[in-house]
């Protein structure tokens, strides 16, 4: 069952030099109980989409055209009180990059988890609080500690309290953007395993923003590979990974350092990420494409299946 | 360095030390005083320090790169800084190129200096965004006078920048640092710390504030160049993967303590401390068929003010007995030029 579709959904800042198009005809559906990986390097619209889908947008951003389909509701057409009322935080909530260093210091943090279930439910502070003991409990920091002030966690402590905030209503989908950049490695396996358990527990959906590819090659079933606001490729992680079709797609995975089997060749992408004020004609990823013809050059390749659940835009593979 | 003063460097770190060692670290130490409140300084029996770095010895051969792994808090860092004198040790030795710089005045060391270079983490506080990358790579030549005209300057400049592919030179001179990209900017670092032509070169964490599409393009550049300015390199890494790219030897640190060195490739084949092998085992692989089940390490590194007893990592240790709490095992060799401080080594 599907619990999201994303249809060509376009965001542009407005800026003095012009506008800057962060995401371009971004499509994608995602499962219920499903994990989406958003994959790219930074700047290439994946937590423009994100936030568009969390109606979080600066004051300059515009969303231009697009639906974004809920459980079968356009969200683009509630006003912003619906949306705040009964879908942020409620249905949809978000773990944001760098949020545990946004604690706020001077609040313990079971009064911060607390505050997010008041500001949505009516109940009572007490009440509040137990639950958010409990939910400090599901995500292995320990109930005992909600009247613990940020400086007195771990990193790892606080990326999970930020987590168990994200969870405080209850949400069905969650959207975590790179929940794990800031930890160390061993940190960072320790809080991907309380993601996944989280997400069997409690079945919800997830979106993971992240460019690193092999955390989304560790905890994804589907994969949406965005380069310059646009996705390029989107599978299931078996097949961007075993058998990647777009040239980008190839590269980046070929970039990442491997710890098992034999020691190969890192390639590297020459050049770099293209300006989105002034993107270049055609496919965005062409000056940098050592397959690019003429047909690159000029006309923008569509996302188009290719194989069963397997889409890709480049002209290589009969993009029209 | 004279072969009789290497047998007693030796003998006093207990590593084997090769003479061509370009940098030496022996028994290095750094205690942080922290300081206390009024009531607590009278309270403390005697003052407390942070133990970022607690008796290490290495050393790197000339024109090798050298990797230096650990969890943030490893006190990999300290370590980096210590070696060029950034910070002083509290005890222990460095030996650079044969001589003893540990004691070196700062008068002294300025004119080391041009010889030793040191590469930041972040590439968006390292550079001073009022300056034009003309003015950020002109300043070290001219404190180090290192240059006799505008001319020479120039030159040097142009082709420091072609070297880290900052092309074309005049594109980039009169730029400042906020019209260029997070990778463009830790080119340009990395072009200042090689435009002196350094003997040595500390790197910290040079590219993990970067895309994995620009890190490898980035630790490219700085391979090639090392190979071409044939410098030591020291890099100070968490990344036990990015690593094995990069490193002939390296050193896994925790809690200020080396617990395992050797050839890279060695190690990440066979590890001997349960940590490294924690360590590798938390690098994800971009590979669905390849996820891994269970992260057997529990916890967070440990504070570096009170460490635990017995082996620092002894909390976190799944094969921890009752030895491991009381006494610290010490680094020991186990084959030529491999070391590891580990009471229940895997085979």
């Amino acid at each position: 069952m599907k619990i999201l579709e994303v249809k060509n959904l376009t965001t542009y800042f407005e800026t003095l030099q012009g506008y800057v198009k962060a995401a371009e005809d971004v499509s994608f559906t995602l499962k219920s109980g499903h994990t989406l990986g958003l994959a790219g390097e930074s700047g290439c619209g994946k937590t423009t989409t994100a936030l568009t889908i969390l109606r979080l947008l600066p004051p300059n951003g515009k969303i231009i055209k697009g639906k974004i389909i809920f459980e079968g509701n356009d969200l683009l057409k509630l006003s912003e009180e619906e949306f705040r009322k009964t879908i942020r935080w409620k249905k949809i909530s978000m773990i944001f990059q760098g949020a545990m260093n946004a604690l706020h210091p001077t609040m313990t943090v079971g009064e911060q988890i607390a505050e997010a279930i008041m500001l949505h439910e009516q109940i009572k502070k007490k009440e509040a609080l137990e639950r958010a003991a409990k939910l400090l409990d599901l995500v292995g920091v320990g109930g005992e500690r909600i009247n613990r002030y940020p400086h007195e966690f771990s990193g790892g402590m606080k990326q999970r309290a930020v987590i168990a905030m994200s969870l405080a209503c209850n949400p069905k989908l969650v959207i975590a953007d790179e929940p794990t950049t800031a930890l160390d490695v061993i940190v960072q396996a320790q809080v991907m395993k309380v993601m996944k358990e989280l997400q069997q527990k409690l079945n919800l959906s997830m979106i993971i923003i992240s460019h690193d590819l092999s955390l989304i090659a560790e905890t994804c079933s589907e994969v949406a590979i965005m380069y310059a606001g646009r996705i390029v490729e989107l599978s299931t992680a078996r097949r961007i990974f075993k058998e990647p079709l777009h040239p980008y797609t190839q590269k980046l995975i070929m970039a990442f350092p491997s710890i098992l089997g034999e020691k190969k060749e890192l390639s590297t992408i020459p050049g770099f990420p293209p300006d989105l004020i002034d993107p270049p004609p055609g496919c965005r990823f062409h000056p940098r494409c050592q397959y690019a013809t003429e047909k690159c050059r000029k006309e923008s390749p569509l996302l188009s299946q290719v194989e069963e659940a397997h889409y890709v835009a480049c002209h290589l593979f009969g993009g029209k | 360095m004279a072969f009789d003063k290497l047998e007693f460097l030796e003998k006093k770190a207990g590593i084997k030390i090769e003479k061509d060692a370009h940098v030496i670290a022996i028994n290095l130490r750094k205690y942080f005083p922290i300081k206390l409140g009024f009531v607590q300084s009278l309270l403390a029996k005697e003052p407390v320090y942070v133990k970022a770095v607690d008796k290490i010895s290495f050393y790197i051969k000339r024109g090798e790169i050298f990797a230096l792994v650990g969890e943030s808090g490893s006190g990999k860092t300290t370590t980096g800084r210590l070696l060029i004198k950034l910070l002083e040790p509290t005890s222990g030795k460095i030996f650079f190129d044969g001589k003893n710089i540990t004691k070196l005045s700062s008068f002294e060391m300025r004119k080391l200096r041009s010889k030793m270079q040191i590469i930041f983490q972040d590439p968006y506080e390292s550079l001073n965004p009022r300056m034009s990358i003309y003015d950020i790579l002109s300043e070290p030549l001219e404190i180090l006078n290192l240059t006799s005209s505008t001319e020479e300057t120039s030159e040097r400049i142009n082709r420091v920048l072609e070297d880290m592919n900052l092309v074309p030179p005049e594109q980039f001179l009169f730029r400042f640092p906020h019209e260029l990209s997070g990778g463009q900017r830790q080119r340009v670092a990395v072009a200042r710390a090689f435009i002196v032509n350094p003997e040595f070169i500390v790197a910290d964490e040079p590219v993990s504030m970067l895309d994995a599409s620009i890190r490898t393009e980035v630790v490219r550049l700085i391979l090639e160049m090392v190979k071409k300015a044939h410098c030591t390199f020291l890099f100070i890494t968490h990344d036990i993967a990015l690593s094995r790219y990069l490193s002939s030897r390296l050193a896994v640190m925790y809690l200020g303590k080396i617990v395992e060195m050797g050839p890279t490739e060695e190690i990440i084949k066979n590890p001997a401390h349960p940590y490294t092998q924690a360590l590798i085992d938390a690098v994800p692989v971009p590979d669905p068929d390849a996820r891994r089940t269970e992260v057997v390490i529990k916890g967070e590194i440990a504070s570096p003010i009170y460490p635990p007893p017995g082996c620092r990592f002894h909390p976190r240790c799944q094969y921890a007995t009752e030895k491991c709490r009381q006494k610290e095992p010490e680094l020991l060799a186990i084959s030529k030029d491999r070391y590891v401080a580990c009471f229940h080594q895997l085979k």
